[in-house]
């Protein structure tokens, strides 16, 4: 059955997922539903202990059976520890047919492909893969399908009850014995705990697992002890240097700082650009050289950002500083900076529900006047692809990309016209990760493409006559006259993956490569 | 005359013709000229590895209207002369002679470019040249060197070799080279050809990139040539005529334009005395913002 971008999803696939193809943004708009409660097991006995002596003993406490779901954060980035330190003991005591729910994975689990290759890892649900479970989710070797899905749409599917988690192993680099997690204050600092909020209102069974135990109580608490089952102490959590480093250092590269450059005459010459807006920006060399000069612009004007959300990085800090911006809400630290800040009475730390979740009652994104996004491809239809590479391999994540894409009321995709040899601009992504309904601008290094459902937009660029304007297609067909139009990426028959829309509808599958 | 000699010329982009990453879309930094070295970027025994990526990049890619200038090797070198075959082959838009010291120098090359141009079978007349001066000699002959070929479109200091040649260093402040550009200048425009200035390499001093822009500017100078696209918009910048200077511009010649058909010679234009004088500059001007895609009047 073919969805609203067009994309051809399989019945079988409908079938084995009992879902539906994805109808448009705002299909379940005000559709009622129950959440789903979690198992409590009560604390009435003061003299009853939280804390476990091993990984192991929590596993045995919280039973676990084979056929479990595991939740896990992905705060720690690629300095994380905690996912394989608990796998492996799960893989040692012999439990199989074990599906991961993370609010994340990359390449600091490649450990986990041989227990994709035995069989003790049979599902995989998170936001985006890169590594060697990218690629053994690409040669057919995960059991299960492969669940894609945004930061929002996890909070979704565990609050409906669509993943039921068994046990949650939340990271804490700080915790004390009655399971109070805070993310500062030890020696794997990561900033927030935001990923983790939902883990702790609605798994069966939570563990704390430090490397900091902290006296009580550790307060004010992200995950607090009410939620917490059990505490472990470990070693490490985290390799403290991949997990938050040094403030990246701006671009220099001068591709980058012309499309940073197009970016803010887009943001300054369209009309949400007021005091008092609103904005989310990435990590890449472009975003982050667009919010410099953003920044700039707004000091001239006399323009303050009403707040700033999502990830958080040593730019968005400085215009806290600057008196720029009023508030930061937080859910991921990408540097020391930002780790550092969430001590300032303006950083706020808020859960991925309330961020991005579209079955809440409403979420920090709605509220977005823009955000500023990367993507691997974009087509004619504006439909985008974050997640596998032009070459068909899984080597990308959708984070918060169609949640902020689609809350925003301005979504502008930076993305370079050729990645290499490959055009970035074409004719049908590879596999559709946000829709092209959500996506209202793209700038390239070769001019700005406003989508056509925007005609204000593309009226107020024009007016200003401030970047190149180009259809989408003229910037297609630049790429495609530079390096060709590439054959396309040929697959196997066999579905190893869907990419889930926000509201869990199906936006995209992923197949298993040609050998 | 060939169509391009006068073209705009402000920013004129040096670019290592062996370098794929640079040469397969400089356009998209909007200089008006790149030009590819196979000079003093390319290491001796890499010289047929870059013409042979420099043929290519010029048959290939569609450089989309910005001018491409091939600077060869020093006549001093065993290099040039294929260089020439190369780049009038690939149909490069003019050639950059290094270190030219005499009128002799441009005609050696006029006489290579246009055999290759037979060979090749590219249209007569079709590639240009440009004389880098960058020595004391080549500055005192300017003049003639500016005289020597209809193919010549112009002449650009080189300053490094220059205040060597003179013993003496670029101190920041331009005084060693104020000689040599007021010299240049003023040669070229006696001969009818353009004027460019040196490079400026720090890339941390933009602010004095900029001033130096600025006096070259003033001097007289069509362009600059550049090392790094971070410097483009600062020459457009200045170079690009102001809404101001158009509109003035654009009175003047209307006035001019009408008084002369009532057969009044002096007139006040926004409180300013003009004559026929003023009718070459304001024509000039708006000559420069068309080319520089800045102008929206009918004139």
């Amino acid at each position: 059955m073919k969805n609203a971008v067009g994309r051809e999803i399989p019945e079988e696939i409908l079938k084995i997922t009992g879902k539906e193809v994805f109808q448009g943004n705002n299909y379940k708009e005000g559709k009622e539903y129950h959440k789903q409660g979690p198992m409590v097991k009560p604390v009435m006995d003061h003299n009853t202990s939280k804390m476990v002596s091993s990984i192991r003993e929590a596993l045995i406490k919280c039973g676990a059976h084979d056929g479990m779901t595991l939740g896990f954060h992905h705060h720690f980035r690629e300095g994380d520890l905690v996912v394989n330190m608990v796998m492996k003991e799960v893989r040692d005591m012999g439990f199989r047919d074990i599906t991961i729910c993370a609010s994340s994975l990359g390449k600091a689990h490649d450990p986990l492909l041989p227990m994709i290759e035995d069989g003790t890892i049979t599902g995989i649900e998170s936001s985006g893969v890169r590594g060697k479970i990218g690629e053994a989710i690409f040669h057919g070797k995960l059991k299960k399908l492969a669940i894609m899905r945004s930061h929002g749409g996890r909070v979704r599917a565990i609050h409906s009850g669509e993943t039921v988690i068994d046990i949650s192993f939340i990271g804490a680099p700080t915790c004390d014995d009655y399971g109070n997690c805070k993310g500062i204050g030890g020696k794997s600092d990561c900033g927030v705990l935001s990923y983790s909020f939902v883990d702790g209102q609605h798994a069966n069974k939570v563990v704390a697992v430090t490397d900091c135990l902290v006296p009580f109580p550790n307060f004010p608490a992200d995950i607090a002890m009410t939620r917490v089952d059990y505490v472990c102490v470990v070693d490490a959590i985290g390799v403290p240097e991949k997990i938050a480093t040094g403030a990246a250092k701006p671009t220099t590269d001068l591709r980058k700082l012309m499309m940073a450059d197009y970016c803010t005459q887009v943001v300054v010459n369209t009309p949400y650009f007021k005091d008092g807006f609103s904005y989310q920006t990435g990590v890449g060399g472009a975003s982050m050289a667009s919010a410099a000069s953003l920044a700039k612009v707004m000091q001239e004007r006399g323009i303050k950002m009403g707040f700033a959300v999502g990830g958080m990085s040593k730019s968005v800090v400085d215009m806290l500083d600057a008196g720029l911006v009023g508030k930061l809400l937080d859910t991921q630290d990408f540097d020391l900076f930002a780790v550092n800040s969430v001590k300032r009475p303006n950083h706020h730390r808020i859960s991925a529900g309330a961020y991005a979740n579209p079955f809440n009652k409403g979420s920090f994104v709605n509220k977005l006047d823009y955000v500023v996004l990367a993507a691997l491809e974009v087509d004619t239809h504006f439909n985008c692809n974050v997640v596998v590479g032009s070459d068909g391999m899984i080597t990308g994540a959708q984070g918060g990309h169609p949640d902020a894409a689609q809350g925003a009321k301005c979504t502008i995709v930076i993305c370079p016209l050729l990645q290499g040899r490959i055009p970035a601009i074409c004719t049908d992504v590879t596999t559709v990760t946000t829709p092209g309904e959500s996506i209202d601008i793209v700038v390239t290094d070769y001019g700005v493409a406003v989508n056509p459902a925007r005609q204000e937009l593309l009226e107020c660029l024009k007016k200003a006559d401030c970047v190149p304007l180009k259809t989408i297609e003229e910037l297609r067909d630049i790429a495609y006259s530079i390096v060709g139009e590439p054959e396309p990426v040929q697959f196997g028959d066999r579905i190893v993956g869907i990419i889930e829309a926000r509201d869990g509808t199906i936006m995209d599958v992923v197949r298993e490569g040609k050998d | 005359m060939n169509r391009n000699k006068k073209r705009l010329r402000r920013s004129m982009m040096f670019l290592n013709a062996q370098k794929p990453g640079l040469i397969i879309d400089p356009y998209i930094y909007k200089p008006d000229s790149i030009m590819l070295d196979l000079e003093d970027a390319v290491a001796i025994r890499e010289k047929d590895a870059a013409r042979y990526s420099l043929f290519h990049a010029l048959r290939e890619i569609d450089y989309r209207g910005v001018e491409r200038v091939v600077r060869i090797n020093g006549l001093d070198s065993e290099f040039w002369q294929e260089d020439i075959r190369c780049a009038v082959a690939g149909g490069a838009d003019a050639i950059r002679i290094p270190k030219a010291e005499r009128a002799g120098d441009i005609k050696v090359v006029e006489d290579a470019v246009a055999a290759a141009e037979k060979e090749f079978g590219v249209e007569d007349g079709r590639t240009l040249i440009m004389a880098a001066l960058e020595s004391a000699r080549g500055v005192m002959n300017a003049m003639e060197i500016c005289d020597s070929s209809e193919r010549l479109f112009g002449i650009a200091l080189s300053g490094g070799d220059y205040t060597k040649d003179l013993q003496t260093t670029i101190s920041g402040t331009g005084v060693e080279m104020m000689g040599a550009r007021q010299h240049m200048i003023i040669a070229a425009r006696a001969a009818g050809v353009q004027c460019f200035d040196t490079v400026f390499t720090n890339l941390e001093d933009m602010e004095g990139f900029r001033k130096e822009v600025e006096t070259i500017h003033t001097m007289g100078f069509d362009g600059k040539s550049i090392i790094n696209p971070r410097q483009i918009s600062i020459v457009h910048d200045i170079y690009t005529p102001k809404p101001k200077d158009i509109m003035f511009a654009e009175k003047v010649v209307r006035e001019i334009d009408e008084k002369k058909a009532q057969g009044i010679g002096v007139f006040t234009v926004d409180g300013k005395m003009i004559d026929i004088a003023f009718y070459g500059g304001a024509k000039r001007t708006i000559e420069l913002a068309k080319a520089s895609g800045v102008y929206k009047g009918d004139l």
